[in-house]
């Protein structure tokens, strides 16, 4: 990258070959692409980062209603939390494989990821479902608001990436590990690991503290 | 459940959601309107049919994913919605000047709170964010020798999600309405008990969808401009526009997402009911207040950084001599970056939050008139014994350092929180804001223009009807505002429709505002007759050296307009102002030895998405929930569709290059000849 200040004391072909790149090489496909994600996930970052800023100032706010200590069902969300940590491990153990070369056993722990992540959307769409049931709804209060929204839309997240996990799972098998997906699949990794480390936020700051509360 | 209507449309249905024929409009003003733009936009798909422009537009504009295109395009979003937004502006002007001693105007106040609201979105989302997009898109890869951004597809994507908000704005006009809540939408006002229908709605979905875009292009440039420097360009020798490129895009990725999930909160407390922001069941309303400022105050940042990018290149290369204080003016703009963010408070200083916390955001407010007069210094110093040409750009360059800095002084008076409790939300502050945002960015976006027209084009702009606009707009600005500043003074409040008898004495200066206001309109007029004249006269106007003004930076190292491959050899980079260090050189150009160029290929992807992604914004204004869901099924499978396409590049050959660079050859040869005959 550095090169001298100074110009250099040449002339004719000399000087053109020091001021232009005349046998260059192309940025590879790609190039971009890993700091580009980094950025966009820090993006997202600070969507999660507001959505708990909301939910530390309105998680007080019951308005009348219950609170997270009889609303919690920490046990469930301990199970809950276990699946999505466990899926972060198969995704890091398909990553292996892809360094390896080995497609099938890519392909097999991808598909053990998402059956992690399926797991998790269950257990929280169950305890969505039981807090709307018994009237506790995001409508009830603006605790409960900030609380549905923050969950939930770590929810989407993981939705949408085992979709895009799916995707990819097809891409592999219809094209190999080539270079472009094997560039797809460090992406979501970084995405998934990424859910994960919010979702370690999301149990702490909203699940065990506010059951300290 | 939650699907069901809201309690307050009884005319909900499951087919068409709120939409019926009572969304058509039945004011006289707003179906002209509508008559002349549906006129309009059939006789200009009419023209476009009938010279068979639409192939043309297609393939070599709309799926184009060259920034120079897109830059381009952005610049035209931007003037059209200029157009749109000043049409608002003079209504607002001509309202307060007619609505006294009894009048009721011409404007009822379900349209006049459109109009003011519309003004402000329009201008700040539109119109200032297209154009320092669209400069930031066209200028950067080239001053920084590369040859398209990290990610074309995204920006062409980018692009099309902007446009897919303007869309959405303005359809407000014509279907429905627009809020009537001012630009920052507050709650409880937005919320639904106060704003029912769906003029919210339109301005929650079309700053979403335009938001998307507005982040992804700022991962894209962040991206470009750290990775795909030419070789020897550390980021100490990057040009000043890029630098503040660079910082603006790191505020946009950094401000942006408040803004969307703030606008998601509220589409939320609207459409299912939740209670972040209501006034009851323990929402906070200034809670909303305070997350939208976070965003909004470094978004003055993000429009104003790039111009001040702009007047450095135009000092540095207008006054021939290197920019003075370069380090210092990358610093500077670092600073005013950071300090950006811990500013937002200083618009609610009469929330009462106490005496220490305004003391703090007054003193940090103040804080930032320290780098922004370093960086006046500099451009003063650049001026002082350098040879000053003074061309259009120029001129602009001097408008904005006396209109800027008074606009800066009076932000310093408000930042003081006892000044504040009076002048808040008094037409003082207006006056302050158009003159930081008119004497700055508009300023600088006229400068920009002038300066890289010549660039993009080939040809340099009208210089007459281009002083006839500068005037206009620099003696209408004043005309326009200082009687603004002065009535904020005296206490009144922004926003007033009908003015009573006790307000008769007042009156001259809402009609001076308006004379003002009217001079501005003409420089709109001057200015587009300058763009036609200067496309009338192109042959008259012809630069073919590449570099009519003498520039310092890579952009003017390669012929006007670029080739699409930018640059057939990449330059090299051993200082600052890399171009002038080549000409002092005596650099020759390269004339052979050409090599076969990689780039990417045009994509329909980026235009299908955004427009699915702007009907399903209408859906869901409208809570046609159906379309909604079913639009973005389709969305995401075209997206998943479009990932199975790998084959997104190309390569340009050796042979076209050096077809294309033969014919450069041969034409500066012509006119060195020519120059030597002279």
């Amino acid at each position: 990258m550095s090169t001298p200040k100074t110009p250099l004391n040449k002339s004719g072909d000399d000087l053109v070959a020091s001021y232009y790149d005349l046998h260059e090489h192309a940025h590879p496909d790609g190039y971009s692409t890993n700091l580009g994600f980094w950025i966009y996930l820090m993006s997202d970052c600070l969507i999660f980062a507001m959505l708990f800023a909301t939910f530390g100032v309105l998680g007080g706010n019951y308005a009348g209603g219950e609170g997270p200590k009889t609303l919690f069902n920490l046990p469930l969300v301990a199970l809950n939390t276990s699946m999505l940590l466990f899926s972060s491990i198969t995704y890091g153990f398909s990553m292996i494989a892809m360094q390896s070369g080995k497609k099938n056993a890519t392909l097999i722990w991808l598909f053990v990821t998402l059956l992690f992540g399926l797991a998790f959307l269950t257990i929280e769409l169950t305890e969505f479902h039981e807090l709307i049931e018994s009237g506790n709804g995001p409508q009830r209060s603006a605790f409960l608001s900030s609380f549905f929204t923050l969950v939930g839309t770590h929810g989407l997240h993981v939705t949408f990436g085992s979709i895009w996990l799916v995707t990819l799972m097809v891409q592999v098998g219809r094209f190999g590990l080539t270079a472009a997906n094997q560039r797809r699949l460090q992406c979501l990794s970084l995405f998934w690991h990424f859910l994960d480390v919010v979702w370690i936020g999301v149990f702490t700051f909203v699940y065990l503290m506010g059951t300290l509360r | 459940m939650l699907l069901e209507a809201p309690s307050t449309h009884s005319h909900w249905t499951p087919l068409l959601g709120r939409l019926g024929f009572d969304a058509l409009p039945t004011e006289p003003i707003v179906m002209v309107t509508f008559a002349g733009v549906a006129l309009g936009g059939i006789a200009l798909v009419a023209a476009l049919t009938y010279f068979k422009l639409w192939g043309y537009l297609w393939k070599e504009w709309f799926t184009s994913v060259d920034h120079k295109k897109i830059g381009v395009m952005y610049m035209v979003l931007g003037l059209v919605m200029f157009l749109r937004g000043f049409a608002d502006a003079l209504m607002i002007r001509s309202q307060q000047a007619l609505a006294f001693g009894g009048s009721d105007g011409y404007l009822n106040s379900h349209h006049f709170d459109q109009v003011f609201t519309a003004h402000g979105v329009i201008m700040i989302f539109f119109v200032a964010m297209p154009f320092v997009t669209g400069l930031m898109n066209y200028v950067v890869p080239l001053q920084i020798g590369a040859r398209d951004v990290s990610f074309p597809f995204l920006n062409n994507f980018s692009f099309w999600m902007t446009v897919g908000g303007a869309v959405l704005v303005m359809a407000s006009l014509f279907i429905g309405e627009f809020a009537r809540t001012g630009w920052l939408a507050y709650p409880p006002l937005s919320g639904l008990a106060y704003s029912p229908d769906v003029g919210v709605d339109y301005y929650i979905w079309s700053l979403q969808v335009a938001g998307v875009g507005t982040t992804l292009s700022g991962v894209n440039l962040i991206a470009t401009i750290l990775k795909l420097r030419a070789p020897g360009m550390t980021l100490m020798r990057m040009p000043v526009f890029t630098w503040t490129a660079l910082v603006t895009n790191v505020l946009i990725v950094a401000a942006f997402p408040v803004l969307t999930v703030v606008l998601a909160l509220l589409g939320l407390d609207r459409t299912f009911h939740t209670d972040f922001f209501t006034n009851d069941f323990g929402g906070s309303a200034m809670l909303y207040v305070n997350l939208i400022w976070i965003w909004g105050h470094p978004e003055v940042y993000i429009l104003v950084l790039p111009v001040f990018g702009v007047f450095s290149e135009v000092t540095a290369t207008f006054c021939s001599k290197r920019l003075f204080g370069y380090t210092s003016m990358v610093y500077a703009t670092l600073v005013i970056g950071i300090l950006s963010y811990l500013v937002w408070l200083h618009h609610f200083f009469t929330m009462g939050s106490g005496a220490s916390v305004n003391s703090f955001f007054g003193i940090t407010t103040m804080v930032i008139s320290i780098p922004t007069g370093a960086k006046l210094f500099n451009w003063l110093f650049t001026m002082y014994r350098g040879r000053i040409r003074f061309e259009l750009p120029m001129m602009w360059t001097i408008a904005f350092m006396l209109t800027f800095t008074i606009g800066g002084m009076t932000g310093v008076m408000m930042a003081v929180p006892a000044a504040d409790f009076v002048l808040h939300n008094s037409v003082f502050l207006i006056a302050h804001f158009h003159n930081v945002i008119i004497g700055g960015v508009v300023f600088g976006v006229f400068a920009a223009i002038n300066y890289w027209w010549p660039k993009a084009f080939g040809f340099k702009l009208n210089v007459f009807w281009g002083k006839v606009q500068f005037w206009c707009w620099v003696v209408g600005f004043w005309l326009a505002f200082t009687p603004l500043y002065m009535l904020g003074l005296m206490g009144v409040t922004r926003r007033m429709r009908v003015f009573d008898h006790s307000f008769d004495d007042l009156r001259i200066y809402y009609i001076v505002a308006m004379l003002g206001a009217l001079l501005i309109a003409a420089g709109i007029g001057a200015m587009l007759l300058q763009f036609a004249i200067s496309i009338w006269k192109r042959e008259e106007y012809k630069d073919v050296s590449g570099d009519p003004w003498d520039g310092r930076t890579l952009e003017w190292a390669t012929s006007s307009p670029p080739p699409e491959y930018n640059f057939a050899f990449t330059p090299i980079v051993h200082d600052l102002d890399a171009f002038a260090d080549m000409k002092k050189a005596g650099v020759p150009r390269p004339t052979s030895g050409f090599a076969d160029i990689h780039m990417p290929r045009g994509t329909w992807a980026g235009v299908v998405l955004a427009g699915l992604a702007t009907g399903i914004g209408f859906a869901l204004i409208w809570q046609v929930w159906w379309a909604a869901i079913a639009g973005f099924a389709v969305l995401v499978a075209t997206a998943i569709f479009h990932t199975f396409n790998y084959d997104r590049s190309y390569h340009i050959h050796a042979a076209h290059i050096a077809q294309v660079e033969d014919q450069r050859t041969a034409q500066l040869a012509a006119l060195s000849k020519e120059g030597a005959a002279a």
